[in-house]
């Protein structure tokens, strides 16, 4: 007998439909994948369970729990249910903690509140499930506050609070997504372990197919509040009988085509960076001394070659968003020397940058953050233009602009339009426009795609593939997403700690990671093909 | 403490017709613009004319030839609420421009330049904190002695801290967006980022506070008047005219309550105007809806 | 901890120096000559420069700074002009009525303002929070003076329930004095309260909509433990704020106030003494009022750290 069933469930929310005869249904001690892209009411089934919806939401449809109808449960009933036999973890282990509450209060507080538990016991309860969950009373007494945790450390704290009483249910939505792939690992196995021990029904939302697969016995694939296929997660996916599935399984896979890269191995390198360090200055403990300097990036050197791709990796706090920034001469190394086309930049005012600004570009991760929503797409895309040596007209920058929107795919008429009025992809191609409409000989690319959904993915990485052709422009790819890298680079640095560990061809390095870091990379790192190869061999 | 900006992502026209229809607002417009239209309807048109003391005609009752009474001199007091608008709004609005011109462009410029810039600019910011606007003003008219312009360069000095302050936090949230960092590897100087990316994005906040101080510059102006160190005698104002009617609250209530019912609405219809134009941009509140 | 303690303490100092020198410096650049004032017209100009050599008027600016700070520390505030009396003893006296005003009206709008806005928070949209925002409103837009005009002429002129203005002291009993100080603290702390009442609402909505909110309701707790236990702490930050800077605003209302109801407090003092260009008075009354400005936001500060730890840990 399922544990939670879910039948014929539609949900609006004001006008808007968010679910559509939705069916999920949840066995104990099974890992349900519930899988989707953005906006596909994933988060929205689990707030339904939960019955934690917006005020303005309609719920209609069948969900039983354990013999309970949730959907006409009372207030108090529900209150009984959650945190004692449903238990939820969360995406944002940073928000998700009361900043002004110690964890053992946080912890506490629900064994408290449901077993009438005297402090003292729940505080050992507590004790007990912080130890469980790999926070170790030594390092982790329950007096620690949230801001004294790292991300990975909060989400296990997170995870205590949602299994402290046995939940039978636990809902785990998006709960890795703001770790990196090595944290991710670790609480996915976390979470693996705490099913099994406790025969605890595991509804785990995501949007990545790689890990739910290796996650789930049984996957649930949802598009736009529809659910287009579910079934046993390695039949599922290796016959790919749904043309849905079988579209998000190639699009998490993809490999632009690429021909032979530009210019490979002729004469001066574009970008050398040279014995860089950079150092933070420590905390004040007080008024008169400081921490010791942070040291973000540690003696790194590189070199580009014209046309080639390079990939930067490391977990995240490695630094290599800081190094990006030092060679985008947007932050001053405290030593070392970067040179891009055989002159150095560094120690450069603003108006000698000017020449190479123009040739140095980038691209930000956050399609939504990128642009100044009060300024219309010709003025953003035009922003660049600055640094030319004569100023254009103002038809010589629409035409330029015009034609920077044509190469990335976009009509010409969009450059009327404002920011918002364009999709997450989309606003990625504007923000590529920008960075290509100097012609520039390098684009440092900082986590280009990893806010996009698969499908947009694929082609935003095609489109990187086809300007490094058609251009001949360098790329510096920072990502923490090793698919990503695969797929679009030629070399590839692996950082850690602020230095460089590792580096060589991108296949290599990642079939063969000689360094530590590289190998906790690899092995941590997601990867569709090999979780399906490991799901058919356990089932024969 | 931090502030989280939400930066609206909508159309001039998604905005009016939000706009219409949130209520404070409609009603913080309509109060807003019939307080204004009086006052300037007063330079052409009074009931009776204000620089007149009919003492035949001296504290009398509302009725319909004098709607809200006479004073003690025999004066229609309508007539002296409207005039008193005048003096009200424009004490008040110059010294919210004082405020909005010192402080944003010092708010703004601490945010940019951050460091000791901004350390110094705001501990300069928390002395001018310490003195209450009233008592700048005591000290102020105690050198120039009494009179408008005093009352306004005291609300005024009031004012700069709170934009400065309000810039501020304002400019320190829009400053990490990754919009600002594209435009830095433009090569765009900071001064040029905060006039083309920053401040437009903090002008609503602005406005806002804008709608705030000037209700509270009414009231400031009020209280300085009310004890002789606003405007001078004969120009009427609402402070003034609450001082003149203390002594008569037996005889003639009417003298205190009008003055001070024109200040009220003043002060709530632009109250409500501020609340109406935070709630229409605050994309948060249309998620709580 | 620690570091944050002595920062603050840091700032709030040097803030008080910088403020005693604008002080100061003011009243420095004043017109009239405080000896002639007190000599009158007649006096000659060899009387006048004797009596400008004793007040030591003729000493360097920085020393006459330093002897007026000095003198500050040892409570020595010097002498009025026209009471003839130590300041001190006129400050001793008349703080008797101010303070205990100020006080009361604080309490009073803190035990009105901070109820409403939970009510009206925990109602969010309904009735009962629509009622008390729009009284909310309208309590913000009422001037003080005005309202205590209104209260007077119900309470003292109507219904003679207390005296209209005046102070009998605190030697003519304890309720005699607190019934006069009655109505101009009500005065005061209503449209102080409004104001408090909706700060407090609108952060404890912004703290209800926080994801550890929905962590906590995830726990089971309903939704008035979610509001008790977690969210009121949250949202005392931006309370503790604004009740810093109302005291500020509460202190330059008891100027206008004490004037309404004749109370013979600090405001009427210092607006007395400006009429009357007494000019020591003047300075030690507002260098008093700046230092309690200071002093109050610097005990804000330290109760930030109290309420977060975050601030306890960091600098």
């Amino acid at each position: 007998m399922s544990l939670l069933e879910i039948d014929n469930l539609s949900l609006t929310i004001g006008d808007t439909p968010i679910l559509k005869d939705m069916e999920l249904s949840v066995a104990p001690s099974e890992v349900m994948g519930l899988v989707g892209e953005s906006g596909s009411g994933k988060s929205m089934t689990a707030l339904t369970v939960m019955r934690l919806l917006p005020h303005a939401a309609r719920a209609t449809g069948r969900i039983s729990f354990d013999g309970i109808d949730i959907l006409a449960a009372t207030e108090d009933q529900m209150c009984a249910l959650r945190g004692d036999d449903i238990g939820m973890v969360f995406q944002e282990p940073m928000t998700a903690l009361n900043p002004v509450k110690t964890i053992g209060e946080q912890v506490a507080e629900g064994i408290r509140w449901h077993t009438k538990a005297s402090r003292a016991e729940a505080e050992d309860r507590a004790r007990k499930m912080l130890d469980r969950v790999g926070l170790p009373s030594a390092k982790f007494p329950l007096s620690r506050y949230p801001h004294e945790l790292s991300g990975g450390q909060r989400q296990r704290v997170v995870i205590a609070i949602a299994c402290a009483l046995k939940p039978k249910l636990l809902i785990a939505d998006e709960p890795t997504t703001a770790l990196d792939v090595v944290l991710q690992a670790q609480i996915l196995d976390l979470l693996r372990d705490l099913v099994a021990e406790s025969r605890m029904g595991l509804l785990l939302i995501s949007h990545d197919l790689a890990v739910v697969t290796e996650m789930a016995d049984r996957i649930t694939i949802l598009r736009r509040g529809e659910v287009m296929e579910a079934g046993d997660t390695a039949r599922t996916l290796s016959e790919q009988s749904h043309p849905y599935t079988r579209q998000l399984a190639q699009a998490s896979m993809h490999v632009p085509a690429r021909a032979r890269p530009h210019g490979a191995g002729s004469g001066q390198a574009l970008l050398q960076v040279e014995s860089v360090t950079r150092d933070y200055p420590g905390r004040r403990t007080s008024l008169l001394w400081r921490a010791p300097d942070i040291r973000a990036v540690d003696d790194v050197s590189l070199s580009i070659a014209p046309g080639r791709s390079i990939a930067l990796v490391g977990r995240s706090g490695c630094g290599k968003s800081t190094l990006a920034r030092m060679i985008l001469a947007l932050d001053r190394p405290t030593s070392g020397t970067i040179r891009f086309r055989g002159e150095t930049i560094t120690g450069k005012s603003e108006a000698e940058l000017k020449p190479a600004r123009r040739d140095m570009q980038v691209v930000f991760q956050d399609p939504y953050g990128s642009f100044d929503p009060r300024q219309r797409v010709e003025k953003l895309v035009a922003e660049p233009l600055h640094l030319l040596e004569k100023k254009p007209t103002r038809a010589e920058r629409r035409e330029m602009v015009a034609h920077a929107l044509h190469e990335v795919g976009l009509d010409q008429r969009d450059m009327d339009k404002y920011p918002h009025e364009f999709s997450g992809g989309q606003r990625q191609r504007l923000s590529i426009a920008r960075a290509i409409i100097t012609r520039p000989k390098l684009v440092v690319a900082d986590e280009p795609v990893s806010a996009l959904d698969v499908s947009i993915r694929a082609q935003i990485l095609d489109l990187f593939a086809e300007l490094n052709q058609k251009l001949g422009i360098a790329y510096l790819f920072i990502t923490h997403d090793l698919t990503v890298a695969r797929a679009i680079t030629d070399e590839v640095l692996v950082m850690h700690d602020g230095m460089i560990v590792e580096r060589g061809k991108t296949n290599e390095v990642f079939d063969h990671p000689r360094s530590e870091a590289a190998q906790a990379l690899v092995t941590a790192a997601p990867d569709l093909h090999r979780a399906i190869a490991r799901r058919m061999q356990e089932q024969g | 403490m931090t502030l989280h900006i939400d930066i609206p992502e909508e159309t001039l026209s998604d905005i009016l017709a939000k706009a219409f229809r949130n209520s404070a607002f409609v009603a913080g417009f309509v109060i807003t613009l019939l307080i204004l239209a009086m006052a300037i309807a007063s330079y052409a048109w009074t009931p009776y004319d204000v620089t007149r003391l009919v003492i035949s005609d001296k504290t009398q009752a509302p009725s319909l030839a004098h709607w809200f009474g006479t004073d003690h001199f025999g004066r229609d007091i309508l007539s002296m609420v409207m005039v008193g608008a005048r003096n009200s709004i424009a004490v008040a609005l110059v010294a919210v421009g004082i405020g909005m011109g010192v402080g944003v462009p010092v708010g703004a410029f601490a945010a940019a330049r951050g460091g000791l810039v901004d350390e110094a600019l705001m501990r300069v910011n928390d002395l001018v904190f310490a003195f209450p606007a009233l008592l700048s003003a005591i000290m102020i008219t105690a050198i120039f002695g009494p009179g408008a312009v005093n009352a306004i360069i005291a609300i005024g000095i009031f004012n700069i801290p709170v934009f400065a302050r309000v810039a501020r936090a304002g400019a320190l949230a829009i400053w990490p967006r990754e919009f600002i960092l594209a435009a830095r590897a433009a090569g765009k100087s900071s001064t040029q980022i905060t006039v083309e990316h920053v401040l437009p994005n903090i002008a609503t906040l602005l406005l806002v506070q804008g709608t705030i101080q000037f209700a509270l510059g009414i009231l400031a102006e009020a209280g300085l008047s009310y004890l002789g160190l606003g405007a001078q005698p004969p120009m009427p104002s609402w402070g003034r005219m609450l001082f003149d009617a203390q002594t008569r609250m037996v005889v003639a209530p009417w003298m205190a309550i009008f003055p001070g019912m024109a200040i009220v609405v003043t002060v709530l219809g632009l109250n409500l105007l501020g609340d109406g134009i935070a709630d229409i941009l605050d994309p948060k509140s249309r998620r709580q809806r | 901890m620690t570091t944050y303690l002595l920062k603050r303490l840091a700032i709030a100092l040097a803030t008080l120096v910088l403020a005693s020198m604008v002080v100061f410096a003011v009243l420095e650049v004043l017109p009239g000559d405080p000896a002639r004032l007190m000599l009158g017209m007649n006096a000659s100009a060899d009387q006048v420069e004797l009596l400008r050599n004793q007040m030591g008027l003729n000493a360097p600016l920085v020393l006459r700074y330093l002897r007026w700070v000095g003198g500050l520390f040892s409570l020595d505030f010097g002498r009025s002009y026209t009471y003839s009396v130590p300041v001190i003893d006129l400050v001793r006296e008349r703080l008797a009525v101010s303070l205990p005003l100020a006080l009361i009206a604080l309490a009073l709008s803190t035990i009105i303002a901070i109820p409403v806005g939970l009510f009206s928070a925990s109602r969010r949209g309904r009735a009962g929070d629509t009622v008390a925002m729009g009284a909310a409103q309208l309590g913000v837009a009422v001037p003080n003076f005005w309202f205590a005009l209104m209260l007077i002429y119900v309470f003292a002129v109507w219904l003679r329930l207390v005296p209209a203005g005046g102070f009998p002291g605190w030697g003519a009993g304890v309720w005699p004095a607190l019934k006069s100080l009655l109505l101009p603290a009500v005065a005061l702390a209503l449209p102080q309260a409004a104001i408090l009442a909706r700060v407090t609402r609108s952060a404890l909505i912004e703290v209800l909509n926080e994801d550890y909110i929905r962590t906590a309701r995830a726990k089971g707790l309903p939704y008035r433990a979610v509001l008790w236990r977690h969210a009121l702490r949250n949202a005392m930050i931006p309370v503790l704020t604004i009740l810093g800077l109302q005291f500020a605003f509460l202190l330059a209302g008891t100027i206008i106030i004490e004037n309404v109801f004749y109370l013979p407090g600090l405001g009427r003092l210092v607006f007395q003494a400006i009429t009357q260009r007494d000019l020591i008075v003047v300075e030690s009354v507002v260098m008093l009022l700046v230092a309690a400005v200071i002093a109050v936001n610097l005990i804000v500060d330290l109760s930030y750290a109290v309420v977060d730890p975050r601030l306890r840990s960091r600098q």
